[in-house]
């Protein structure tokens, strides 16, 4: 319910603060290249992130695939090492940074955020624009890499020297290695362009009344990760911009003195492990930069479908917060048996083993959220109650990984790999499944088919769960990662080739119903069932748009204004279910709202 | 409501899972039992917390169920709860952390009267260096290396000459004896790595690393490096062999000094000049 005039709002009893600045107007694009192309619509924006992302993440699918069948099937499709490295590098850099990183940032925190703060743009909108073509642009030279002689890279996607320059690594000596680290500095580039739109428009854009402790949890959480972002992003461009000094150059920054093959290589004095302390300050937070959002936006898909306020909201925020916190000291719990100090160990395994703490709160109040819930098994739930049983899997599977002493025996094992593919892969792509068929109502005006949905969720919970919970059990084994040829032998007590083809055969009908879903979005888009306004009865202001779709603008001539939190369900009192954020108390006189 | 069944069969397919595994680790050869039983109570603790949640969460999408008739609880927070389950969350962090420690204090804790040798990494294989009869390790100098001195010892120390190389053959050490392994890399990070001794640290260019361990069962184990190395990572195997003290002093005897690789070369120059220096020393 828009507000006429500002200064009625301002003075009536629901009493709002007045307007700090004045409206300002957008920017009206009228070509097709300036509406479509070099768009400053914060929603085009996103969409393009989102595409690009997927674009450049079907790559890492497949590559996926082709090292599965290495894994299981070897001479099935024929490779030699340098190639299988090669896949698994690109397919653990691009699902990271160029799909996760791009996609919940970029992708849902433009889509989202001018939206549910009540924000008719992004602040920046130019700045926004560059910032996805800078974006476009690393991903361009990513994928050149691919057409260089040498081609990519194969580093693995931590990219640890001295390996990642030298001859005895595919793309090392080439121009692999040298475009992988340009890219990521572009990247960095157009990220903090989009970043520091994404923290401004928040601090500074929100509608009226919309105060902080009353964002919804999906804005909480995008913000938080954004500002983690602007942190750790600086530590891999600096490690980026060192490392192609090392490698064109010849300074030493990570490299010490080296006889490879038997030639004495000019470097000599640097440190790999210091490359590793700033891969890894910006690794870590990494990982809540994916999960963060992730958190946020589950809140917010369970309480809308469960008709039930998030439990513990205030808790929920502050959890967001002390773990966004809390990332920046933990990152050495990489490098446990990295030939750091031994001591640094006890620091590490203690500020690690806190965070579970602020991290099982959010699980014990998603669970707490379905409790006493009225719960519609929508795809969206559906995707967040696998999300919270693989979250919770791969959260506990970090306490042994965390706990130092135990991370000794599993590190550089499959354990690891099950464990943050759980944590930082599956779960947060769950929680991205979810939200497309959540908001996909509000970008097209339809939903997405049904079935074809529901067949989605059974294949890919099923399947992901199959393909990474066995693989822990090859880590309690000590079967070592980064094998291009699997090795049986006496160390192991079971032969490892039955269960490798298991994952395998998972990992390719999982891959596979991923494509059955572009499939749905593609149909969907154009011949969808008809959505109309609100269709999931959300409080959020995203889902109070005059248009649906939104359109350039997003509010029509008056920004709502918010007279209480995003998660008025249920409400003792009120005649729906549902009391949307721009609704003023004196319209639902009876609700007994507590918490606003 | 097939998701209920869904919840209840992957939380319980995980616990019969685990309990049928065949695949587990091989039993322990190595002093590391602290890290085996760290895992175990680890397991039990998170294991029940896994339980917990999932049958907690199959009974509340069963239990609540959407009716239109009915309606949600209103219940924004509710601060005992959260409090209760917020100190029940530390305490069980406290029990895994502890433990941890205490054994990674002992990981890191080298006891006095361990044995040092040095095993070596670089593309792609394994190469050691035992202290010999002086019972010190020669000090080494990555400049140094040649084909001549592919160890890279440093001529001018008293201690080189008689330390042993193994170069293309397997490693045997002690059984129930401490020992630490100096760790070195040549040339990028390797890592030294044994499944039945449980330990492992990487091996960093241009520094020595180091672990300890006591082998408490004889037989040949097979090594495998742990850390990515390039394109022949995953054929940088080896064997270890753990023998009682008899078996270990004939295989020590076959085996070559710094002196006699250089005598073998016809490099009896280079040894005379390392003398002199022994003897200056």
């Amino acid at each position: 319910m828009a507000a006429d005039s500002y200064d009625d709002v301002a003075k009536s009893k629901d009493s709002i603060p007045a307007l700090e600045v004045a409206p300002q107007d957008l920017y009206h694009a009228k070509s097709f290249w300036t509406k479509y192309i070099f768009c400053q619509d914060a929603k085009v924006i996103g969409i393009q992130y989102a595409l690009t992302a997927a674009a450049i993440g079907m790559v890492g699918l497949v590559s996926s695939w082709l090292m599965r069948m290495q894994i299981a099937f070897p001479g099935l499709i024929p490779m030699d090492a340098a190639a299988y490295y090669q896949l698994v590098t690109m397919h653990g850099m691009i699902m990271v940074v160029y799909l996760l990183t791009a996609l919940f940032l970029g992708g849902f925190g433009n889509f989202l955020i001018p939206l549910m703060v009540g924000a008719r743009d992004m602040v920046f909108p130019y700045v926004n624009m560059v910032s996805y073509w800078v974006f476009f642009l690393a991903v361009l030279i990513l994928a050149a890499s691919y057409f260089v002689p040498g081609g990519p890279t194969g580093a693995g996607w931590t990219l640890y020297p001295p390996q990642a320059i030298t001859s005895g690594t595919p793309g090392g000596d080439g121009l692999g290695i040298v475009l992988m680290l340009v890219s990521l500095a572009v990247f960095v580039i157009g990220f903090t362009m989009g970043g520091l739109n994404y923290v401004i428009t928040v601090l500074q854009a929100r509608t009226r009344g919309m105060t902080l402790m009353r964002l919804p949890l999906t804005v909480w959480g995008i913000f938080t990760a954004t500002v983690l972002a602007l942190f750790a992003f600086p530590a891999l461009f600096v490690a980026g911009i060192m490392m192609t000094l090392d490698n064109m150059l010849g300074t030493s920054f990570f490299m010490p003195a080296i006889v490879e093959f038997g030639e004495r290589l000019s470097y000599d004095g640097g440190s790999p492990i210091l490359f590793q302390h700033l891969f890894w300050f910006f690794g870590h937070p990494e990982v809540y930069i994916v999960a963060l959002p992730a958190f946020g936006i589950v809140s917010d898909l369970i309480s809308v479908h469960a008709r039930k306020n998030i439990f513990g909201y205030r808790m929920m925020v502050w959890a967001i917060v002390i773990i966004g916190g809390l990332s920046f000291i933990v990152w050495a719990h990489h490098m446990y048996v990295a030939g750091m100090n031994p001591w640094f160990g006890f620091f590490f395994a203690t500020t690690t083993l806190i965070i579970a703490v602020p991290t099982a709160i959010k699980v014990y109040n998603w669970v707490l959220t379905l409790w006493r819930g009225n719960i519609k098994l929508t795809l969206p739930m559906l995707f967040s109650i696998a999300f919270i049983i693989t979250f919770v899997n791969g959260g506990l599977t970090g306490l042994f990984l965390g706990n130092v002493a135990v991370d000794v025996p599993l590190s550089d094992t499959y354990f690891v790999v099950a464990h943050f593919h759980m944590v930082m892969g599956i779960a947060p792509v769950l929680v991205i499944l979810g939200s497309i068929y959540h908001w996909f109502p509000l970008i097209t005006g339809r939903f997405l088919n049904e079935r074809l949905g529901r067949i989605h969720f059974w294949v890919t919970f099923i399947g992901s769960y199959s393909i990474y919970f066995p693989m822990h059990y090859l880590g309690f084994m000590g079967v070592t990662r980064r094998y291009f040829e699997v090795f049986e032998g006496d160390a192991f007590t079971y032969s490892i080739t039955g269960i490798n083809q298991f994952i395998t055969v998972a990992a390719l009908i999982t891959g596979a119903a991923q494509f059955l879903f572009f499939y749905n979005i593609i149909v969907s888009s154009k011949l969808g069932k008809k959505a109309g306004k609100n269709p999931w009865k959300a409080c959020s202001l995203e889902w109070q748009t005059p248009d649906v779709p939104p359109t350039h603008g997003n509010f029509g001539k008056d920004l709502p204004v918010v007279y209480r939190w995003a998660y008025d369900y249920s409400v003792p009192g009120s005649d729906n279910d549902y009391i949307t954020q721009d609704t003023p108390p004196s319209a639902v006189a009876n609700a007994k709202a507590e918490q606003t | 409501m097939f998701v209920v069944l869904l919840v209840l069969a992957v939380v319980l397919g995980s616990v019969v899972f685990h309990m049928w595994s065949p695949w587990w680790w091989s039993d322990i050869a190595s002093n590391w039992v602290g890290m085996d039983d760290t895992i175990i109570l680890t397991f039990w603790i998170t294991g029940a917390v896994f339980v917990a949640i999932g049958l907690f969460m199959a009974y509340c999408i069963w239990k609540y169920r959407y009716d239109k008739n009915k309606k949600a609880e209103y219940e924004p927070e509710n601060a005992k709860l959260e409090w209760a389950l917020t100190i029940i969350t530390t305490i069980g962090v406290i029990a895994l952390l502890a433990p941890g420690l205490i054994v990674w204090n002992n990981f890191v804790t080298v006891p006095k009267g361990a044995y040092e040798i040095e095993v070596v990494g670089q593309q792609w294989g394994w190469s050691y260096r035992l202290p010999g009869k002086d019972g010190i390790l020669g000090t080494t100098d990555i400049k140094n290396i040649n084909d001549d001195n592919p160890y890279g010892l440093n001529m001018d120390d008293p201690y080189s000459l008689d330390d042993v190389l193994i170069d293309g053959d397997d490693l045997h050490i002690l059984n129930n004896q401490p020992l630490k392994l100096n760790l070195r890399a040549l040339d990028v990070l390797h890592d030294f790595y044994v499944p039945q001794f449980r330990a492992k640290m990487d091996m960093v260019p241009g520094m020595i690393t180091y672990y300890w361990f006591t082998p408490i069962k004889t037989g040949t184990y097979e090594i495998l490096c742990a850390e990515y190395c390039g394109t022949g990572h995953y054929a940088m195997l080896g064997y270890v062999v753990v023998d009682e003290q008899g078996d270990y002093d004939e295989w020590l005897s076959e085996q070559m000094t710094f002196e006699e690789v250089l005598a073998s070369n016809g490099k009896s120059d280079l040894i005379k000049l390392a003398l002199n220096k022994k003897n200056d020393f």
